[in-house]
């Protein structure tokens, strides 16, 4: 076996030689389009969630063409099917490397987050000729700006803490707020919530009481029936939750069957399929909290942006605008890519990090330390009488409060390592 | 206390009702033909897709008695041309058949429906609170949910104890050679009985789609916990397949009801394991998180015990 | 299970004299899996062969149940996804402290896991077969891939595990941080378990498995305990099974709780049957086919698990035998001269049905540029030619090419077919 063994690695070497001579011919030449591969499930049960956000990248990069490119380049999304699973989306930022694709995104899942930015890192210590940056526009697990924070990653959304952090301070000046119940997914998600939500609550509010958290098994329950008798004997009168897609819309709609009376604070309340499912059961209950949502261009008068969202639907009638940061991320990777002069990963993360942008919510700022995007964030309610309906449904979102954007801010642990 | 007990055993009847609903028809299926049919909550899916496209002309009500023969049609036509085809070839190539067979439904509804749920409500006639228990109200759908479902298991059981359709299907069950030399059409009976299984999972969908969510996923997450049944309850049996439906239904319900771990057993009995072992984690584990995997547990100590099932009359 | 039974190995031990004959396919495997990193250079290309390899381990090992004695299992993934866990931790353990395993020894690691819950699973599972062998492995399956979740200490939560392939020494002193080099270990891993796996099908265990999966009281009344023999069967394959696992994290540098789920169950069985169960190379082929398919085809087309699952039900349809056992009929029809009648007969019906199935899949990518697209009046393109899916035109056509190759083949081509399968079975 000995001899096997050295020699494959003479082969090792010698193929390893003529790969990478094989990779550096194929550099990018100067009038391809810029290339940002989309890594999410566009198969399998997540397939709707991965399509709606495809829809998004398209809509924005046609956009984005159609006002001249990014310095005469057209910008082209690379769909990539990665079926939600964590090591698929690690091969498949291997494929973008290889394909001489400089920007991945993604956001559903920090799992797959987690592989990402493990394999983002790896790739660019290994390939430094060829290497990537990872826009996520989803995925908040804290971890992912903290104690795993990365040069090469920027997080467009609101990280779960943040989120936290806003909700509490607007719930802090609410005085019908008693009795908080948590019930919330069986993974990190889910536990960041209802620690993070515990601590702050009894922070700010000590005259509220948490009269009981719960955690269940993700994507498995069909019937939440046993769960909303529990939230009726506990007495609560509101119920935070980070569940999304079926988790959520079964969740209200059985509280709903039940005749349960409860404030819904949500985080994904909007999210693709909820208002759907949920229908006039969420009117005046359901809430969510976000970057933005369609009815925010009613309040503050975004007339260009309005047009954006309508033709959106235009294109798209089975759903709404929905991912503001979509918007914001393209943007800033324009200003960014501008900025640098280049698509080399490490020039526009140089540009992209601190940078401070005009969106139309206000200024937001990607904070330089953990690469996390400060934003002003919104906590609004379902409404069946707002001038944009999300779904189809004749339901809307109102907006209950704003939160600007030093509010929605926490502190980092992140030591980040620069190259 | 009281209160959890009772919506407990509602709650859990009431998912209980429907896995019989949708494993009815598999029993029949895997007892009489040995078929491991990966695709039968495929064909539910499709009950409750057919019945959502068609209650949209129609309403609710033809749509609930349509949709099924649409899908038993199919079923039958899924029997004829594709497994009477690979049945010669054994049992392995049949389920792979039928597992292929999930995948191709599933991508088929993804295209025609979209990946988004659809929005498949109640009726307007049974949308309202039929009572109320301790403050918390009961929809009349999950009534009728429960009517439909125990009008099913007492038609099912009379048409297999008294008819003579019932009595051809029984021997079938057991002796298809005896059946063949007494002059019926054994492979005729195995289609007819495949349709019939796949139109009741379609009725189970009708309802099903309602109570739940109607989604291109539905099927894949009903797939596997439909043999626990099938196999739990004993094959070919439908007294079976209701017990261990409403025994599987209660038990997942429970377990997300109260709060208990092993520890609690363990306290009864004065012994505690130390949070720092490497038992704690089982030790201290909530059984609102056991509560999944309980089905799983229940079919493999039942085969390893019992593996006739419940009231199954033969191994398979 | 009487596929399984369709063909088993060749019985001929190897004599000095026919070495040759024997290894020459070895020698052209082995030949074949160093050159090819030399053609497809890419770090994903090279990826994907790794997979490949580890795929064919895997697929090998789970043949050694089904296709050898017999069961079929629904769990296999939970030896190959603890196996790979163990060699996780290794391998992480080795990071933490410089403990001094060399990275090509821990598939190793993964082996002795797979061997541990082989034992533990095994000893409650296999002793029935059938059904009841089948469900149970569903239910160990199901039951492992939700504690995947509970026992977030061992699993790493839905987030799974990291490690560093670099951090481990080289007993031959290669670094392992390139592609290239793991493609070479895994190729080295992949033979010397195949040539394993094949030796263990010539020894007596290997017959008794044989004997207990087409008649298990014969093999008893021979005096071999059928219910120990199955168990040791299981507990080697688990091993092997755990082996493939261990490579997959040096492949992949990443384990999540997917490697021990249902939809890997899935795929091992069905790369193992469409490959072809009765032959040894058969699962070989299949883990091939099916690793390319899945990491290739999702880039081509949006129907890509459409296509997936039309080829499993058209493989379990007309070549159950599966796709190595359907060439090796052929080259046994065509070495024995049985062959010549029929040569046109076969080819004329292949090309009836090949025109169908363009047919076919001018049909399915049509409708989900329909269904699909955004904008279902933007031109596509397909066989290179352009044309608008909303014309009835194209529809009519690819219908029309359907129907009249459908019918020429039941018409004509078939009858033909039968009619030379029949003089040959007259002349015999």
């Amino acid at each position: 076996m000995q001899t096997k063994h050295r020699w494959s690695g003479v082969l090792a070497g010698i193929a390893a030689a003529s790969a990478l001579a094989l990779t550096s011919l194929t550099a990018a030449q100067a009038n391809d389009p810029i290339r940002i591969a989309y890594i999410e499930p566009l198969s399998g049960p997540f397939a709707n969630v991965g399509d709606a956000g495809l829809k998004h990248f398209r809509f924005a990069a046609d956009r984005l063409n159609a006002e001249g490119g990014i310095m005469g380049r057209d910008v082209e999304i690379v769909p990539m099917d990665n079926s939600q699973s964590p090591s698929e989306s690690a091969q498949l930022v291997q494929r973008s490397a290889d394909q001489g694709i400089p920007f991945v995104t993604q956001g559903n899942g920090s799992n797959v987050a987690g592989a990402i930015i493990e394999a983002v890192n790896r790739n660019n210590r290994r390939n430094p000729d060829n290497r990537v940056l990872y826009l996520n526009y989803a995925a908040v697990d804290p971890a992912l700006t903290n104690e795993r924070c990365s040069f090469w990653h920027f997080r467009f959304d609101a990280e779960s803490r943040i989120k936290i952090e806003a909700l509490t301070n607007y719930m802090q000046e609410r005085d019908d707020i008693e009795k908080v119940y948590f019930l919330n997914q069986d993974y990190s998600h889910g536990h960041v919530i209802e620690e993070t939500g515990q601590e702050m609550i009894r922070e700010k509010m000590p005259d509220v009481e948490i009269v009981g958290t719960q955690l269940h098994p993700i994507g498995q329950v069909r019937d939440f029936a046993p769960y909303v008798s529990r939230i009726r004997q506990s007495g609560a009168d509101s119920v935070i939750t980070g569940n999304w897609g079926n988790d959520l819309s079964l969740l209200v709609r059985a509280s709903q069957d039940a005749g349960l009376d409860v404030n819904f604070f949500t985080y994904y309340g909007g999210g693709l399929g909820v208002p759907a499912a949920v229908g006039q059961a969420g009117i005046d209950k359901v809430s969510q909290i976000t970057e933005w949502h369609a009815n925010v261009n009613v309040d503050e008068g975004h007339e260009d942006y309005k047009t954006w969202v309508e033709d959106f639907k235009e294109r798209y009638p089975d759903i709404d605008w929905y991912y503001h940061r979509v918007y914001n991320q393209m943007y800033m990777l324009k200003a960014a890519i501008e900025e640098a002069g280049t698509t080399d990963a490490e020039a526009v993360a140089n540009a992209l990090s601190g940078m401070e942008f005009e969106s139309h919510t206000g200024t937001v700022t990607m904070r330089a330390d953990d690469h996390q995007l400060i934003q002003p964030l919104y906590i609004s309610i379902m409404d069946g009488d707002v001038e944009y309906d999300v779904e189809n449904t004749g339901v809307g979102f109102r907006t209950l409060s704003k939160i600007s954007a030093e509010e929605a801010t926490l502190p980092t642990s992140c030591e980040m390592q620069r190259p | 206390m009281l209160e959890t007990i009772t919506f407990s055993l509602l709650n859990g009847l009431l998912y209980g009702m429907l896995l019989f609903m949708l494993s009815s028809g598999l029993t029949l299926i895997f007892g009489m033909m040995g078929v491991l049919n990966f695709a039968h909550a495929s064909f539910y899916m499709l009950g409750a897709y057919f019945a959502y496209t068609m209650g949209l002309y129609t309403g609710f009500w033809v749509a609930l008695f349509l949709a099924p023969v649409i899908v038993g049609l199919l079923g039958a036509v899924v029997e004829r041309y594709g497994l009477r085809q690979v049945h010669q070839h054994g049992h392995v190539p049949e389920l792979l058949f039928t597992f292929g067979l999930a995948y191709v439904i599933e991508e088929l509804v993804r295209l025609f429906w979209g990946n988004v749920p659809m929005n498949y409500r109640v009726p307007e006639a049974l949308d309202f609170p039929l009572f109320s228990l301790f403050g918390t109200n009961y929809p009349a759908f999950r009534v009728f949910v429960l009517v439909v479902a125990i009008a099913m298991f007492v038609g099912l059981y009379l048409l297999l104890k008294r008819t003579r359709a019932g009595l051809i299907i029984q021997a079938s069950l057991s002796r298809p050679d005896m059946v063949s030399a007494l002059g019926h059409n054994v492979p005729q009976v195995f289609m007819w009985v495949f349709a019939f299984g796949t139109g009741l999972a379609a009725l189970g969908g009708v309802v099903g789609g309602i109570q739940l969510v109607t989604e291109p996923g539905m099927a894949f997450m009903m797939g596997p916990i439909v043999f626990v049944v099938v196999v739990v309850g004993g094959l070919g049996s439908i007294q079976g397949a209701l017990i261990a439906s409403i025994l599987i239904g209660v038990l997942q319900t429970f377990a997300l009801s109260v709060d208990w771990s092993l520890a609690n057993v363990g306290i009864l009995f004065g012994y505690a394991v130390p949070p720092d072992s490497i038992f704690a984690t089982l030790w201290y584990m909530d059984s609102t998180r056991i509560a999944p995997i309980l089905p799983y547990l229940l079919l493999v100590l039942m085969l390893i015990f019992r593996p006739r099932g419940l009231m199954g009359k033969r191994e398979s | 299970m009487s596929a399984s039974q369709t063909k088993s190995a060749s019985s001929a031990r190897p004599s000095a004299g026919t070495l040759v004959q024997h290894t020459w396919p070895w020698l052209a495997a082995v030949a074949v899996a160093l050159v090819l990193p030399l053609i497809f250079t890419s770090s994903h290309a090279l990826t994907m062969m790794s997979h490949m390899g580890v795929m064919i381990i895997f697929a090998l090992s789970y043949n050694m149940l089904l296709g050898n004695t017999g069961l079929l299992s629904f769990g296999h993934a939970v030896y190959f996804g603890l196996g790979g866990y163990m060699a996780m931790h290794m391998l992480r353990y080795i990071e933490a402290t410089g403990f001094g395993m060399p990275l090509e020894l821990v598939p190793l690691v993964g082996a002795a896991g797979g061997l541990l819950f082989g034992l533990i699973f095994g000893s409650v599972s296999t002793r029935r077969a059938g059904v009841v062998f089948a469900m149970i492995s569903l239910g160990i399956g199901e039951m492992v891939s939700a504690s995947s979740l509970m026992f977030t200490g061992f699993f790493g939560g839905e987030a799974g595990l990291f490690g560093n392939r670099e951090a481990p020494t080289s007993l031959f002193g290669i670094d392992y941080g390139p592609g290239i080099a793991v493609y070479y270990l895994v190729v080295a891993w992949a033979l010397i378990a195949a040539v394993l796996i094949f030796m263990l099908r010539k020894t007596p265990l290997g017959w008794m498995a044989n004997a207990v999966r087409d008649n298990p009281e014969r093999a008893q009344f021979v005096g071999y305990n059928p219910v120990m023999v199955r168990f040791v069967q299981f507990v080697l394959s688990a091993t092997f099974a755990g082996l493939a696992g261990g490579l997959f994290i040096i492949a992949d540098e990443i384990i999540t709780d997917e490697t021990v789920g249902m939809i890997q169950s899935g795929i091992v069985l069905l790369s193992a049957y469409i490959g072809g169960i009765g032959v040894f190379i058969g699962p070989v082929i299949g883990a091939i086919l099916v690793v390319f398919l899945e990491s290739e085809l999702s880039s081509v087309t949006d129907a890509w698990l459409l296509y997936f699952g039309l080829l499993f039900v058209g493989v379990v349809m007309f070549a159950p035998q599966g796709l190595a056992g359907l060439g090796f009929q052929w080259f046994a029809a065509l070495r024995s001269g049985d062959w010549g009648g029929s040569m046109l007969a076969r080819g004329y019906a292949a090309g009836t049905l090949l025109v169908a199935l363009v047919g076919l899949v001018a049909v399915i990518e049509m409708a989900y540029h329909i269904f699909r697209h955004w904008n279902p009046q933007e031109p596509m393109t397909l066989f290179l030619v352009t044309f608008n899916a909303t014309n009835a035109l194209p529809w009519v056509l690819a219908f029309g090419v359907i129907a009249a190759a459908i019918a020429v083949y039941v018409v004509h081509a078939r009858p033909m077919l039968k009619q030379a399968a029949g003089r040959k079975e007259g002349q015999a």
